[in-house]
């Protein structure tokens, strides 16, 4: 995992290394001061001597200059080298899910990719300025004033080290205790935030039901739970200030008594001993600050795991090296195809065998579960056959380069999506290079020239996010000419239709046959209407092919389709 | 999170939700909250006191033994413990308080998040519609997140600081009073800086977060649409913009992290400057013995000056969490004051018998005969109405937004038991019709009578337990298939609820999940598909059996064929209720006893299915899938 996310530090190393360097000149700075101030008390004020309380406070001030700059310019390069690095982590992750299957996809959840190119990569830049900056400046502060008090005086320095090694279990202690309580408070805090979030997009139901006070009930019992939780972890972690001021009240204690008599028997200075209090201020509060780094890195672990699945995650398509980059026509072939999402998994498709030939228009129904969809995504390659050969052209599709295969082979999807920008713009992913009068066209075909051109800026409207300024069929219809626009050999519709009323469809076929007859097109659909005019129907049931052959001839041999028929179209036959 | 974040802005009216706030945890904790302050005074002063004790320690103890004067120990190690017991009472009262801070925070917060939800609950309709539901998820996580930390981190800290703060500076006044101007003067520079790179570094933050928000769009989108991008090729296009706007992002980010960054150091620095001007003039002091100050002095006035610092430079650290905390206690505050829908009307729904009379009268029996009962207030007589189910919709005009009318002169009669159809476009208004009947939302015009009594006079609950309801977005909740169903009435037994099951069509493919019933369905039941989250719907209204049902495309990702075989239990399950339904495939429909042909909020053409195809208008159309002959 480290590996994989410090390979990403690329460019920002320099500043990466900068950063801790000049930690290092603001904590040996910090350090000196102390020192210095005895000597002023020792050589100056006690042997009152105002020329040395000048010389040495000048050096003091220096000193406390160069401390500023080098805490300042740490803080800068610290901030490049976590920003660039955030930069290097988004830019990886999104690189490399462009090129993902959908297979590969599917492995993650949207929601969860969208968490690890955000939250996860802020929480890996936080922490990984913590580790340039902090995780530096505490340790190395600690070491520092720590040898300090050893040069002043040894034996005083044991009182210091007793004192850290009590702080330092103590606090392991109480992290270790309290990160269990913590774990288990964010496992509630989860639960919690998933009944509110089910309750806000549930809300219809629940107020259909008249279920508002039992949902508060729920939602009051979470609370508890997330409070209870939250009360015994915290109270753990409130045991460390005072723990702290404890162990610092306790060295200046002993260190006022031991040095107060070190100081009369004349083995300690009056300035020393001053110096050595402000050492014990700088030793424990590193110690604090280290625990409390520790755990925020540790939090951070997990984001950074997440994120290095992301990049590592190889895309299961291989081209091969000599890949064809034409589709000669638009002919399709399906050779003991089989298909399971899972490898071992159960299939969807099983041995099937279809022949179909260039510029047939092909219907395929079946019921919710019969892999419809799973059927054509193997034509464009969304996902590869687990068993058999799909070919295209004449040519199996592993041989193509993926980029002319699916130039040519357009899939309309079922979960289709527009993107925010212009009704153009959108339309423009079908081909760059379109002109106005192609996009027109296209529309045209698609039966949204109509609605398009009655909106109040035309085909310069601008598109919501995930289309929702356009309705239901608007947004297929769009998606439909989109697809159109890649002019291509092969044409798939997935129940793309399915929200435009039954006179608009079918004028939608009727274009298809008219303008592009060349096409090869495969529509799936739910209506039986949207079908039976086409060349042939492949009927699929339980992932085989259940009957392939025209309308009338399904209707005499398959009970599917008879029966799919019969139950839509009954009413027609009444008139 | 990404929109919430953009939108973070500054509270409009900083103190006045501060006051409020204030109230809100003192109103929940007083004695915690006056014990908190009197605690942290307690440790400030044991604090200081330690200060104090090193200028004794060497002016009255150390100095005398040196000059020969005493050579007595004693006198030292009563000193000492008598240090040691303040230090201590210090260290307790302040494990004490930090522990109760935990319980208040805690407390409040929990309070609030309890408050909220129930608050949120009683809202109407309209406020989840018109607030984007990552936002209202963002005040319970992010604004409820940053309200902790104020109340657990940065209140107890000011509190905490500033006493530190006042008492540290009388200490300084009577040690020296013109070191404690040298030190005042530092300070002051000390808040200056801190404001001025404040200033700079959240201007810089701001935009960091807008581009941050940028991003986290872009990235949404890209990845939601992430298969239209492979089907399109549009790898390199997205790989192209993506590096732009992070880019940009990077850019944002650095700045306004730099500054945020050089903060701290900066902070410490002026502090370590101050301490290095007081190390020299308090030199200079001591050596001339102006005023009387010892060495003993200067020792304990360096400690004073490293305890003046830290907090100082803490509290100004806090200054922009504390703004950031305030605009999200504004937002919850926003969420408390939102006005909740009324559920006025005095007639309820209640369980009935008939009298041998053939009158009807109230009974907590389950007799599956309801009534409508309304109390009469001038007079106080209980009148009781059967519930039929008639519904009627008298010239109803309806306007989400009351300038913009999207329902017109709706008229609908719907007669006990029958089963009425809502067919047209997307947007035509069937859904909105639906929202009516059962008051999601209020009609401007016109008036809506069940069983004769209008809506209006119906306590809202009453009225929506008479409606069944199955929307097209099906809903489903964290919990097991069992619970699921039962969410429809919450004291259905076992038996009841696979009888719902069974008769919405679910049984079989709920048999087939791994645990049956008792399979967990999380995240809106993300392991099923859309089609057997509809069954599952279907199955809790059957379960509620309520008298009247509202089917909004409740079988739309059902396939036909499974449609069919669901048919006979959708038939008998709306069967003797007055029915709604709304549905794209018209095969659905079209035995119900009266079809509307909505279109753009008007019903155009109403009838029964044979009556429709005779006219030939645009029901038959819609049905036959035929162009018009032109």
């Amino acid at each position: 995992m480290l590996k994989t996310l410090m390979a990403e530090i690329k460019e920002y190393k320099k500043y990466t290394l900068l950063a801790p360097a000049l930690v290092a000149l603001e904590v040996f700075m910090e350090i000196l001061i102390p020192f210095l101030m005895s000597k002023i008390v020792d050589m100056g004020v006690s042997a009152g001597n105002l020329k040395m309380v000048v010389i040495i406070g000048s050096v003091m001030i220096a000193a406390a200059v160069l401390s500023l700059i080098g805490g300042a310019m740490s803080g800068h390069f610290a901030a490049i080298a976590s920003t660039g690095f955030a930069k290097n982590l988004r830019k990886a992750m999104f690189n490399n899910i462009q090129h993902y299957s959908f297979s590969n996809l599917d492995k993650y959840s949207t929601s969860g990719l969208i968490t690890r190119l955000t939250t996860d990569v802020t929480n890996v830049q936080n922490s990984y300025q913590m580790i340039i900056r902090i995780c530096v400046r505490a340790p190395l502060m600690l070491v520092c004033a720590f040898i300090m008090t050893i040069i002043i005086k040894p034996t005083i320095s044991l009182i210091y080290l007793a004192a850290i090694i009590f702080l330092a279990c103590v606090l392991y202690f109480i992290m270790t205790r309290a990160h269990v309580y913590f774990k288990q408070m964010f496992k509630r805090y989860d639960d919690l935030n998933a009944s509110t979030q089910e309750n806000i997009s549930g809300i219809r139901t629940v107020k259909a039901y008249v279920r508002e006070e039992y949902e508060t009930k729920k939602f009051n019992i979470a609370a508890e739970n997330v409070y209870n939780m939250s009360v015994k972890a915290e109270n753990l972690i409130v045991a460390n200030m005072p723990v702290m001021q404890f162990a610092v009240y306790t060295c200046i204690l002993l260190v006022s008594w031991v040095g107060a008599k070190m100081i009369v028997s004349d083995t300690l200075t009056t300035g020393q001993l001053m110096s050595l209090f402000t050492y014990t201020m700088n030793i424990l509060t590193s110690l604090m600050m280290i625990s409390m780094v520790f755990t925020m890195v540790a939090m951070s672990k997990a984001s950074g795991e997440r994120i290095a699945e992301v990049i590592n995650e190889r895309t299961d398509l291989a081209a091969p090296l000599d890949s064809v980059k034409e589709v000669k026509d638009g002919s399709i072939e399906f050779k003991d195809v089989s298909f399971a999402y899972k490898k071992g998994g159960n299939n969807c498709l099983t041995n099937i065998n279809i022949s179909i030939k260039s510029g047939e228009t092909i219907g395929i129904i079946g019921g919710t579960g019969s892999s419809k969809s799973t059927l054509v995504q193997l034509i464009p390659r969304l996902y590869d056959a687990t068993e058999g050969e799909v070919s295209v052209g004449g040519l199996n599709v592993k041989n193509y380069e993926l980029d002319a295969l699916r130039s040519k082979v357009a899939m309309v999807l079922q979960k289709n999506v527009l993107f925010s920008g212009t009704v153009k713009d959108n339309l423009r992913w079908g081909n760059k290079d379109a002109t106005d009068e192609e996009i027109k066209r296209a529309c045209e075909y698609a039966q949204a020239d109509e609605f398009v051109s009655a909106m109040p800026d035309g085909y310069d409207t601008w598109i919501e996010q995930g289309g929702s300024n356009v309705s239901g069929g608007q947004k297929q219809r769009l998606c439909i000419a989109r697809a159109l626009l890649m002019k291509p050999k092969i044409l798939i519709l997935d129940d793309s239709t399915s929200a435009v009323d039954t006179k608009t469809d079918a004028m939608i076929r009727k274009a298809f046959r008219e303008q592009i007859p060349d096409t090869t097109k495969l529509i799936i659909a739910q209506r039986i209407t949207s079908v039976q005019d086409a060349d042939r129907i492949l009927v699929l049931e339980g992932g085989e092919v259940n009957g392939f052959g025209t309308h009338e001839e399904l209707l005499r041999t398959n009970g599917i389709y008879r029966e799919v028929y019969e139950s839509q179209l009954k009413g027609e036959d009444d008139e | 999170m990404a929109e919430m974040n953009e939108k973070r802005k500054r509270a409009k009216n900083p103190g006045k939700i501060f006051t409020r706030l204030l109230k809100y945890i003192f109103s929940g904790f007083k004695v915690q909250c006056i014990l908190v302050i009197i605690l942290i005074l307690i440790s400030a002063l044991a604090n200081v006191n330690g200060t104090m004790f090193m200028k004794s320690l060497i002016d009255d103890y150390i100095t005398p033994i040196l000059n020969g004067v005493s050579d007595d120990f004693s006198a030292l190690l009563g000193a000492v413990m008598r240090t040691a017991a303040i230090y201590a009472c210090g260290v307790a009262a302040s494990y004490t308080y930090n522990r109760i801070v935990v319980g208040i925070t805690q407390g409040t917060i929990k309070n609030l998040r309890q408050e909220m939800f129930k608050h949120m609950e009683s809202l109407p309709i309209k406020y989840f519609d018109t607030h984007a539901h990552g936002d209202i998820m963002s005040i319970y996580t992010n604004d409820t997140d940053t309200l902790r930390q104020l109340i657990s981190q940065s209140m107890p800290q000011i509190i905490n600081g500033s006493m530190t703060i006042i008492s540290v500076v009388c200490c300084m006044f009577f040690l020296s009073v013109p070191l404690a101007c040298v030190n005042l003067i530092m300070a002051c520079i000390m808040v200056f800086t801190a404001r001025k790179v404040a200033g700079i570094s959240g201007k810089y933050f701001v935009k960091q977060q807008r581009k941050l928000g940028e991003v986290n769009g872009y990235i949404e989108e890209l990845i939601e649409g992430q298969k239209v991008v492979k089907v399109f090729c549009h790898e390199q296009e997205s790989i192209k913009d993506f590096s732009k706007i992070n880019e940009e992002l990077f850019d944002a980010a650095s700045n306004a992290n730099r500054f945020a960054n050089i903060l701290m150091p900066i902070l410490a620095n002026i502090g370590n400057l101050s301490y290095v001007f007081i190390a020299i003039f308090g030199s200079v002091l001591a050596i001339g013995g102006f005023g009387g100050f010892t060495v003993g002095g200067l020792a304990s006035f360096l400690q004073l000056n490293r305890s003046f610092n830290m907090p100082v430079s803490n509290m100004s650290q806090q200054i922009n969490s504390i703004v950031m905390a305030l605009a999200g206690a504004e937002r919850i505050f926003e969420l408390l004051d939102e006005e909740p829908e009324p559920g006025e009307g005095d007639v309820s729904l209640v369980r009935a018998k008939f009298k041998p009379g053939g009158e009807i009268e109230e009974t907590p029996i389950r007799t599956g005969v309801w009534a409508w009962k309304y109390k009469h207030k001038s007079t106080g007589v209980v009148e009781y109405k059967l519930l039929q189910g008639e519904m009627v919709l008298d010239k109803v005009d309806f306007g989400y937004n009351p300038d913009k009318i999207v329902l017109h002169d709706i008229e609908v009669y719907a007669k006990p038991g029958e089963k009425v159809a809502f067919v047209g476009a997307t947007g035509a208004g069937k859904t909105t019709i639906t929202n009516l009947i059962n008051r999601f939302y209020d009609i401007q015009d016109g008036k809506i009578r069940y069983d004769g009594i209008n809506v209006n006079k119906i306590k809202k609950s009453e009225l929506r337990r008479s409606l069944g309801m199955v929307l097209q977005d099906t809903s489903l909740f964290t919990g097991t298939v069992m619970e699921n169903i039962r969410y429809g009435k919450l004291d259905a037994t076992d038996s009841e609820v696979i009888a719902a099951s069974k008769l919405a069509g679910a049984h079989d493919f709920v048999k087939r999940l791994p645990e049956g019933y008792d399979t967990m369905l999380t995240g809106n039941g993300a392991n099923l598909s859309q089609g057997q989250r509809q069954l599952l719907s279907i199955a809790r209204a059957a379960v509620a059996n309520p008298p009247a049902l509202i089917l909004d495309e409740a079988t739309s990702s059902i396939d036909t064929r499974t449609e069919k075989i669901v048919q006979g239990g959708m038939d008998s399950l709306m069967k003797g209720r007055t029915v709604f339904v709304i549905a794209h495939r018209l095969s659905t429909i079209k035995n119900s006893d009266v079809i509307m042909v909505m279109d753009q909020g008007r019903i155009i053409e109403r009838g029964n299915h044979e009556k429709l195809i005779k006219e030939k208008g645009v029901y038959w159309q819609l049905y036959t899938g035929r162009l018009e002959q032109s």
